[in-house]
């Protein structure tokens, strides 16, 4: 990193990977062209993308025909949802309580224009049973959409258990991987529809992919000069691609001493913090994403205990509601089953490649310390 | 993210008055934990003059801030001057704060007017009409959320 602030926030963004800038580089500048045009500085683009598209397909074990370049995560999921929404014309979707924003604010808008959503409950861990999924498959079931690893709680769903539930009764299944692909193995053999994004895998932000398994029925979003077979007009952001190809292709060489690394450190951290009076982890102990920890602390509030650290030099994020513009705690905590004045004192800390030992001894030296400031101060301390 | 002004982010991390009166003329308690926001406000009133406060606060920072300032405003006043106290007042004393965070002040002068309201009850005093309706409209919030406090 480049500040001597001690970044702990990778599940909101990542840098970008040195390696992948160098890579990127020269399609600002040199090699600009428009993969849509005949001569040579066009032709190499169009050359550059096809290679990307290979290289991402072998990479999650797809064909090359099955991987569309998109803007990020969010038009990946928008995509998934409203396409294949628009293409059935009508019909049921199942999805999961903790679904990234991307993913239940479709499911919402579609249900104002006709179609019904199941959201699926989760257990304390913030998971989803795939047992609740089958009961909720309907014979009019169009799409069912359960995200892979939670952004917030970082608890890993049963993706293959919940892919070949739908794969059985013919329901094509969409799963959200913004937060673990590059990060744990991602298998396909049972997911119709994935969704991944450069900036969470140390690539740029504004690119993403969305697999499509050949065969399933979608409509695009975007219309105009049918860029991506006709999925998605929109003359390719070629320096972005190169950046998503090369993060992508690091993350998965360098993912078993990454999440060595990570799972070390986790360790520490949840150990550590443990240590604190009133305060427990929340999401799953074991299936979650390797650098994923997150607490509630009793009788403080979150974005106080934000404003707090960062002074301290350390970047976390909440889910408490004084820091969301809705003032609203975040949806993920009320559903595994928090009441509010918990989900109040919540802290997330994601770390990633660039963290060091270090930073995490750092943030176990401030944090008690923090707590109890904020501790001394409330009116709800023993 | 809504950012905060520099006085707010100063009274936030030095808070000023904070703590508790064990022997408080007046207490004052507003706010509720599933919204995220509590305040206590402690008076000490010697010849109708508000000798010292301390408070207790869980919130976010603007919730700390306001009730830092509050303490700061009023220490030192005649009662009657501090009734006075206005959600204005303390937006203009911090530089504003952003507009999510604009129902902190109002619980700020909630907060001071229950302590006064408690003072002036507990000593058998006249009360201003507007302690009156905000005692009436705190115990309401009180009764909805069935606080035990």
């Amino acid at each position: 990193m480049v500040n001597d602030k001690i970044y702990m926030d990778y599940a909101a963004t990542t840098p970008v990977d040195p390696r992948v800038m160098e890579a990127m580089q020269p399609y600002f500048t040199e090699r600009f062209g428009n993969s849509a045009t005949l001569y040579s500085v066009g032709q190499e683009a169009d050359k550059v993308l096809e290679d990307c598209r290979r290289k991402v397909a072998k990479l999650l074990g797809a064909k090359p025909s099955e991987i569309l370049f998109t803007s990020g995560g969010t038009e990946s999921d928008n995509l998934a949802l409203k396409g294949v929404a628009f293409a059935r014309g009508k019909g049921h979707i199942v999805t999961s309580k903790i679904e990234h924003h991307a993913v239940l604010h479709p499911a919402e808008w579609l249900e104002k224009r006709g179609f019904s959503v199941t959201y699926l409950p989760v257990d304390r861990y913030g998971t989803v049973s795939p047992e609740s999924v089958e009961k909720a498959v309907r014979e009019d079931t169009i799409l069912v959409s359960v995200m892979h690893g939670n952004n917030e709680i970082g608890t890993l769903e049963p993706i293959e258990e919940i892919g070949k539930i739908c794969r059985k009764k013919g329901v094509p299944f969409h799963t959200d991987a913004v937060q673990t692909v590059g990060k744990v193995p991602v298998n396909l053999k049972h997911v119709d529809l994935l969704s991944s994004s450069g900036h969470k895998l140390y690539g740029p932000k504004g690119v993403g992919i969305i697999f499509i398994r050949e065969g399933t029925k979608i409509d695009p979003l975007l219309h105009g000069g049918g860029h991506e077979h006709g999925m998605r007009s929109g003359t390719e952001n070629i320096a972005g691609i190169v950046g998503y190809t090369k993060a992508l292709e690091l993350a998965m060489k360098e993912m078993k001493t990454d999440t060595r690394k990570l799972l070390g450190y986790r360790k520490k951290l949840v150990d550590g913090l443990s240590r604190i009076p009133d305060c427990w982890l929340n999401g799953h102990p074991d299936k979650r994403l390797p650098g994923n920890v997150h607490f509630c602390f009793k009788f403080i509030e979150g974005e106080s205990l934000i404003l707090l650290l960062d002074q301290k030099g350390i970047e976390a994020s909440t889910g408490s509601a004084c820091s969301s513009k809705s003032l609203e705690p975040s949806h993920v905590l009320t559903a595994i089953g928090l009441k509010p004045e918990e989900a109040h004192g919540s802290l997330r800390l994601t770390m990633g490649r660039f963290t060091k030992e270090g930073d995490v001894d750092r943030v176990l030296e401030v944090l008690p310390g923090v707590v109890d400031r904020l501790r001394q101060i409330s009116p709800l301390k023993k | 993210m809504a950012l905060y002004s520099e006085i707010v982010m100063d009274h936030f991390k030095n808070p000023r008055n904070q703590g508790k009166i064990e022997d408080a003329d007046g207490v004052g308690k507003v706010g509720n934990v599933q919204c995220g926001d509590l305040m206590w406000f402690y008076i000490k009133v010697r010849d109708g003059v508000i000798e010292d406060i301390k408070w207790e606060t869980y919130g976010c920072a603007a919730a700390i801030a306001v009730s830092s300032i509050v303490s700061e405003m009023v220490k030192g006043k005649e009662v009657e001057e501090a009734v006075e106290l206005t959600n204005q007042e303390i937006l203009e004393g911090l530089g504003n704060l952003p507009t999510p965070k604009i129902h902190c002040s109002l619980l700020g002068v909630d907060a001071l007017h229950e302590a006064i309201y408690d003072y002036l009850s507990k000593n058998k005093m006249e009360i201003p009409e507007k302690l009156e309706k905000n005692h009436e409209r705190q115990k309401k919030i009180l009764d909805k959320i069935g606080d035990k406090d």
